[in-house]
């Protein structure tokens, strides 16, 4: 089962186009990332996978074929948005019944255990509470409703890395113990090596990257050689160039058994550093199925 | 049979019972938390200003039952009636009510939407299981079965203050106030038209909240759109509801509401008011002149009659104030179900 499935999604605001082209298919069971610069699109998509947005064009299904914002998808999909918006003058006691009435599950017990667990006070207004606590709050609320997809849009945007840490903490945890599918969004990309084992790179409002992390990692390698080579590298395809003095590091797309030219090293590559070097290349893509391997001439980036 | 059974169990039960809803009953407790400030809030104002009229009421009664129980030819029964006379200043008339209904309707209406929109907690609301047009749904119509049923209540203590002026019509010797219960100011305070104000300037406010998305600024136009509307409708609309009685008699009833009167003479129009009579009638009727040097205007209406000329009235009857009050009921509540329904379209299918 697909938690999202999208086909030519796109999405308008007036005549700017938010996102484009959107087609992929995110497999149950992983924790997802989204990973964009700035407008490329990632809350629009995330609005639409939800129901709080309309398609412009194509269409989108969540959890094996339903339409988003339908009653069975409302039920089954918690979500937290940006800043995790709170009713400021509520306290957590009061956010807790408020969801719990909202929804036809929720485990009250779970929630309030969680919340003593984080030293959250319950009588404390919302409002009144750290950004730290605000966000676990509102990850507990989603979390009590017991959804089987959990989608957080740049979830830990605003928060110091120590509640970072703890917030991404809680949300393998529930991913891990409870088989929670989770997307979510962010452009905090050291947190994601730790979380994420689905990668979804959008670019320009579109999909530039969908794969599982294990996967592209095993197919991308860290070439580095002499720096005059470089230009003439063509063997393989070349994701992105980096150009030093004397060195050039190469991504390419290969798998650790593919021969390695005479005068360069081969290295693994990390999932910052992977996706780093694709949103430097708007142009290139990896992508499942036909799709596959398609690639644009790298330009060149120079330090 | 057992096969047949088999067949038309729905595959997937799980699946099947998801599908029922959230209670409609579990969104009273989520109004009441959310709107209980703004709910207390109208109901300490309404509160208040009912204790005031309640206290300016028992002395308005008070005042009416000394006067009209009083000897006419005493010195004292006069200075009664001056005093009833002079309370209608009291609440300006009525005027200063009128009030009530736009600042009950803008201030619980307008932020129902506003303020989730301008704070974004609309994307925590609109994503939970109990769905975004019940949500709205549930929230309009409670919130609107409220401010009416509060407006329909104020309404029954402000009809029951202004009674005196509506009963004073039954004792013509005394020359107490009168009210016409069509005028201006009055006819919406009472029977069912206050509620139904109130329901409107609510549905207005919570589409102003949904269209602008700023709680301050969908006050202050549901406050412009609201007095827009009064103005049309007590201006423009209400003379038209039915259509007006026309009488020859010269003494309409106090308690009517005057279109407008004219002059005819064999059957065709002549003239609107003895101002714009023509003048060599008036020479005729000016002479003799009346007791202070000028002609009375019911001498005058007299001399025109014995010269052939008629004078038309055409009225609303005191007796229409319940269709009238009916109609206006009826129209403005067809018209909030069409704001409300406009605004659930728009929650529906607004793209965040």
């Amino acid at each position: 089962m697909n938690v999202v499935e999208a086909s030519g999604l796109g999405k308008r605001y007036g005549s700017t186009w938010a996102l484009r082209e959107c087609s992929l298919a995110i497999p149950a069971g992983h924790v997802a990332a989204l990973v964009g610069p700035n407008g490329a699109g990632k809350t629009t998509l995330l609005n639409l996978a939800v129901g709080l947005a309309v398609p412009s064009e194509g269409g989108v299904t969540v959890l094996g074929g339903r339409p988003p914002g339908s009653p069975a998808a409302l039920d089954s999909i918690a979500f937290v948005a940006q800043d995790t918006p709170l009713y400021k003058n509520l306290s957590a006691a009061d956010m807790l019944h408020l969801t719990r009435n909202l929804n036809r599950r929720f485990d009250q017990a779970y929630a309030e255990a969680r919340l003593v667990e984080l030293g959250i006070p319950l009588k404390r207004k919302a409002g009144r509470l750290s950004g730290g606590q605000q966000a676990q709050l509102a990850l507990t609320l989603a979390l009590a409703r017991r959804p089987r997809l959990l989608v957080l849009d740049e979830p830990v945007a605003m928060l110091d890395p120590i509640a970072r840490h703890d917030f991404m903490a809680t949300v393998l945890t529930a991913a891990v113990d409870d088989g929670v599918s989770v997307l979510l969004s962010s452009h905090v990309l050291a947190e994601l090596e730790r979380v994420a084992d689905y990668l979804i790179l959008l670019s320009q409002g579109r999909v530039q990257v969908a794969d599982e992390v294990d996967d592209l990692l095993a197919s991308h390698r860290v070439l580095t050689g002499p720096t005059d080579e470089a230009g003439t590298y063509a063997e393989r395809p070349v994701v992105h160039v980096r150009r030093a003095e004397a060195q050039a590091h190469l991504l390419v797309r290969a798998s650790a058994d593919d021969p390695v030219p005479p005068g360069w090293e081969a290295h693994p590559v990390g999932l910052e550093e992977l996706a780093l070097a694709y949103l430097r290349e708007p142009g290139a893509s990896a992508l499942r199925g036909p799709s596959r391997g398609r690639h644009a001439e790298p330009s060149e980036v120079t330090r | 049979m057992t096969a047949l059974t088999t067949l038309i169990v729905p595959a997937r039960q799980e699946e099947g019972a998801s599908l029922r809803p959230v209670p409609w009953r579990r969104m009273a407790w989520v109004i009441w938390r959310q709107h209980r400030i703004a709910l207390g809030g109208v109901a300490a104002f309404l509160g208040a200003l009912a204790a005031y009229v309640w206290i300016l009421g028992l002395q308005l009664h008070h005042a009416y039952a000394a006067a009209t129980s009083c000897n006419p030819a005493s010195s004292a029964c006069s200075d009664l009636i001056t005093n009833f006379n002079f309370m209608n200043h009291v609440l300006q008339g009525g005027y200063v009510l009128q009030l009530v209904p736009p600042l009950i309707g803008a201030f619980i209406g307008a932020p129902v939407l506003a303020r989730e929109l301008e704070t974004g907690t609309f994307r925590y609301a609109w994503t939970q299981g109990f769905g975004r047009s019940r949500w709205a749904l549930a929230k309009l119509v409670a919130l609107g079965v409220v401010v009416a049923s509060a407006g329909g209540a104020f309404s029954v203590l402000v009809s029951w203050y202004y009674q005196p002026y509506f009963a004073a019509t039954g004792h013509p010797a005394l020359n107490l106030s009168e009210a016409s219960p069509f005028s201006l100011a009055l006819f919406d305070l009472r029977g069912v038209s206050f509620a139904a104000w109130t329901l409107a300037a609510f549905a207005i406010g919570g589409l102003a909240g949904m269209v602008i998305r700023r709680v301050v600024p969908a006050i202050v136009a549901t406050l412009a759109a609201y007095t827009g509307l009064a103005l049309v409708a007590a201006n423009l609309l209400r003379q038209h509801y039915l259509s007006p009685l026309l009488t020859r008699a010269v003494n309409v009833p106090g308690s009517a509401w005057v279109m407008s009167q004219w002059w005819t003479k064999g059957g065709k129009f002549a003239f609107y008011g003895w101002r714009d009579a023509p003048h060599d009638l008036l020479q005729a009727c000016a002479s003799p002149p009346g007791p202070l040097g000028k002609p009375s205007q019911e001498t005058l209406a007299q001399c025109f009659a014995q010269h052939g000329y008629t004078q038309l009235t055409s009225y609303q009857p005191a007796s229409r104030f319940w269709p009238f009050q009916w109609i206006e009921g009826g129209w403005l509540l067809a018209l909030s179900v069409l704001l409300i329904a406009v605004t659930l379209w728009l929650v529906r299918r607004r793209a965040s």
